[in-house]
């Protein structure tokens, strides 16, 4: 069993921890570092009879979780706070939401930038508010730029020059080259209010979302730990509306496969038509799972074709090329300077 | 990966691997006094950037559980210095259970002093010496405060010494290869005292702080509580991911003990100076 | 328009440590560190008790600290740091 078997194993049934010699332990909290899993495994695992120097560094991941949930909801405050001025609520998407809702997903999870949802007609006035309230634009490339606001589902990075963090504002969940169009109006309609001028997408929504951002958005690196965000949402909250939902963001097929691998690797409870993988399923599972020991990445060549993939998802054959040809001669340009 | 050895230092302890066998032989052999235990708080890897790299001139690239994008590779035979590399830098990284002071330590009985400063400011050179006469060495990089008690536990890696330094190397010591020619000049590395290492399970009370800087004519000054509190929070690598438990931690060491800013000339003044203002306790 | 009312961060939000003529702050829901030093202490005492306007702020402080005010500088000092503490999330404006 590798690693990677090994961590899927212990976060779907802990009780297995116990049977884990010291050696194994030293991979397993490599693995789970190396997936920003050792926060939710340190959870997992909390109260069980672990030996006396793991229990130590477990602790230790659940200290840092504990920061980053302060920061990640400081962070939601200050920018409702700046954003006051829109009278809409800021409605928060990924850990932040999980972390502000009290959801078991959030538990122990690591949170990096805060990502948010505005309707699109307010993304320019947010953008004023925010940089007005301190925060900067990290790109200052007029292509990167560009390509951000023509293609992507959102404004520029922006980072807080005080608190150096950074908040991606999202109009809605998917690039606009991507060839799904999730209905943005019916996300933010539907979202739950929060204290504080903040909100979360509904529930079902935010499985939507986790399950496009899994697949659609990246190399599924990490994916691993989206995996473990769709379980921990259906184990606390079920199913209910799923599938409708799903279809009316036209994204039933990405949402079934989230749901088949999350039943393959954690055990979630999934709808009988989802108990089963795919000969291209595996290809994923195997994917997900492609991280040793020792925490490196495996099978080269399947990262590779899931790098390819990423970029054929995000964008149109022709707007990639065009994509890749300014990047490269941008690439040359530099070292040719350089 | 082919080759590894698990190290055991004080409250933490390693697994580090290497694409090659020479890093672990020379680590095998300089922490020949220290345990191996079964588990590992971090990895360390010490990896060839590319896999014919391995023997056409060989880098070694340091990864790990906590790492560095921009960290350049070491020539292959600066293993041991990579292997120390990639060890530090998991413990400023990493470590949460103790707040981290970039200081050496050095104690009589259970009582501790700890000498913070940047490097260069001569506090691994002092602990060295000071450890030579009858003082016991806690480690030159970190003083590790314990949250709970305050107390700080030795963290007793080998010192590594540099160019004008290496000729301070007492003879009984054990010492690793002279590696010449590394970013920081030529470089060798010490292990401490076998007693110091023996007694790495046994922490200290802090009872004195100094701010040491070589090089500079002898002058003694005191600190305002601010000026202490805000050089220990600048000395610190996880001050601010500790939290409420940095703060306190801080707090309190800087209110129970003597804090003053020492300039000495060379390392027998310096010493001097320490043991002094030892003695006025 | 009624005149803005500020209000003090929660105690129980807040750990404060006098260390000379600065003062540590520890913001829990921030996690950071403030050093602060004259009047920036004092206000957050003022506004501890109860939520002030700027005048009746002003007010409590003269009444209890020399604010050097002959001119009008202290009122153009206090707006500053309040201005600076809101921004740091120690200071509300209700």
């Amino acid at each position: 069993m590798t690693a990677a078997q090994t961590l899927v194993e212990v976060l779907r049934d802990p009780a297995r921890a116990m049977a884990i010699d010291l050696t194994r332990w030293t991979e397993l909290l490599t693995v789970a570092r190396a997936e920003t899993l050792a926060g939710t495994l340190a959870h997992r695992l909390e109260g069980l009879a672990v030996p006396d120097a793991v229990a130590k560094a477990l602790a230790e991941a659940r200290i840092d979780a504990a920061e980053a949930r302060r920061t990640a909801l400081w962070e939601a405050n200050r920018i409702a706070k700046a954003l006051r001025p829109l009278a809409h609520p800021v409605v928060l998407l990924k850990g932040t939401a999980f972390a502000a809702a009290g959801l078991a997903a959030g538990q122990g999870r690591g949170i990096g930038d805060c990502d948010i949802l505005l309707p699109k007609p307010m993304l320019d006035h947010a953008e004023k508010l925010l940089v007005d309230a301190g925060w900067q634009w990290i790109k200052s490339d007029p292509y990167d730029d560009l390509y951000y606001r023509r293609w992507m589902h959102e404004l520029p990075p922006l980072i807080h020059a005080e608190r150096g963090r950074m908040v991606d504002v999202h109009h809605t969940i998917l690039p606009l080259t991507a060839r799904q169009k999730p209905d943005a109006q019916a996300l933010i309609a539907d979202a739950v209010p929060l204290d504080g001028g903040l909100a979360v997408l509904d529930h079902a929504d935010m499985i939507v979302h986790a399950a496009a951002h899994l697949f659609a958005d990246g190399e599924l690196a990490g994916g691993l730990r989206n995996l473990w965000d769709i379980h921990a949402l259906i184990e606390e909250r079920g199913l209910e509306g799923l599938e409708a939902r799903a279809a009316r963001h036209g994204l039933s097929s990405t949402v079934d496969r989230a749901l088949r691998l999350s039943h393959a690797l954690y055990g979630t409870s999934v709808p009988r038509r989802c108990r089963h993988l795919t000969t291209t399923d595996r290809l994923y599972r195997r994917r997900l799972m492609a991280r040793d020991g020792w925490g490196r990445e495996r099978h080269t060549a399947l990262r590779t074709a899931f790098y390819i993939r990423s970029h054929l998802i995000r964008m149109p054959l022709p707007l990639l090329s065009r994509h890749l040809w300014i990047k490269w001669r941008k690439g040359k340009a530099a070292s040719a300077s350089g | 990966m082919k080759h590894q050895i698990t190290l055991g230092v004080g409250p933490v302890s390693f697994r580090i691997g290497s694409d090659w066998h020479g890093p672990i032989a020379a680590l095998d052999a300089l922490y020949h006094d220290y345990p191996r235990p079964g588990f590992a708080d971090y990895s360390v890897r010490l990896e060839a950037i590319s896999p014919w790299r391995r023997w056409i001139r060989p880098s070694i690239r340091v990864r790990g559980d906590y790492w560095l994008p921009d960290a350049s590779p070491l020539p292959r035979a600066q293993g041991l210095l990579a292997a120390e590399m990639g060890m530090n830098l998991q413990v400023a990284l990493g470590h949460r259970r103790h707040l981290l002071i970039h200081a050496a330590v050095v104690a009589r009985g259970d009582r501790a002093i700890l000498m913070s400063g940047v490097s260069g400011a001569g506090k691994s050179t002092l602990a060295l010496m000071l450890s030579q006469r009858g003082w016991r060495f806690l480690g030159d990089e970190f003083a590790m405060i314990d949250p709970e008690t305050g107390w700080v536990h030795p963290f007793p890696r080998p010192v590594s010494l540099k160019n004008e330094s290496l000729e301070l190397i007492p003879d009984e010591y054990r010492v690793g290869p002279l590696l010449a020619g590394t970013p920081k000049g030529d470089v060798r590395h010490v292990a401490p005292p076998t007693a110091a290492i023996a007694a790495m399970d046994e922490p200290a009370r802090p009872a004195l702080l100094v701010f040491p800087r070589f090089g500079f004519p002898s002058a003694l000054g005191g600190l305002a509580a601010s000026e202490t509190f805000v050089r220990l929070t600048q000395a610190s690598t996880n001050y601010v991911a500790m939290g409420e438990a940095g703060f306190r931690t801080l707090v309190r060491l800087r209110g129970r003990i003597p804090a003053v800013a020492l300039d000495y000339p060379d390392g027998a003044t310096g010493v001097a100076a320490v043991e002094a203002l030892w003695d006025a306790l | 328009m009624a005149a803005p009312r500020y209000r003090a961060a929660e105690a129980a939000l807040l750990i404060v440590e006098p260390l000379d003529v600065f003062t540590a702050v520890f913001h829990r829901p921030s996690g950071v560190t403030h050093l602060l030093n004259e009047p920036a202490p004092q206000i957050l005492e003022a506004l501890g008790n109860e939520p002030l306007e700027m005048e009746a702020l002003l007010a409590w402080l003269a009444e209890r600290y020399d604010l050097g005010d002959a001119d009008g500088s202290g009122t153009a000092l206090l707006c500053a740091r309040l201005d600076e503490l809101e921004a740091a999330g120690l200071v509300e404006r209700t």
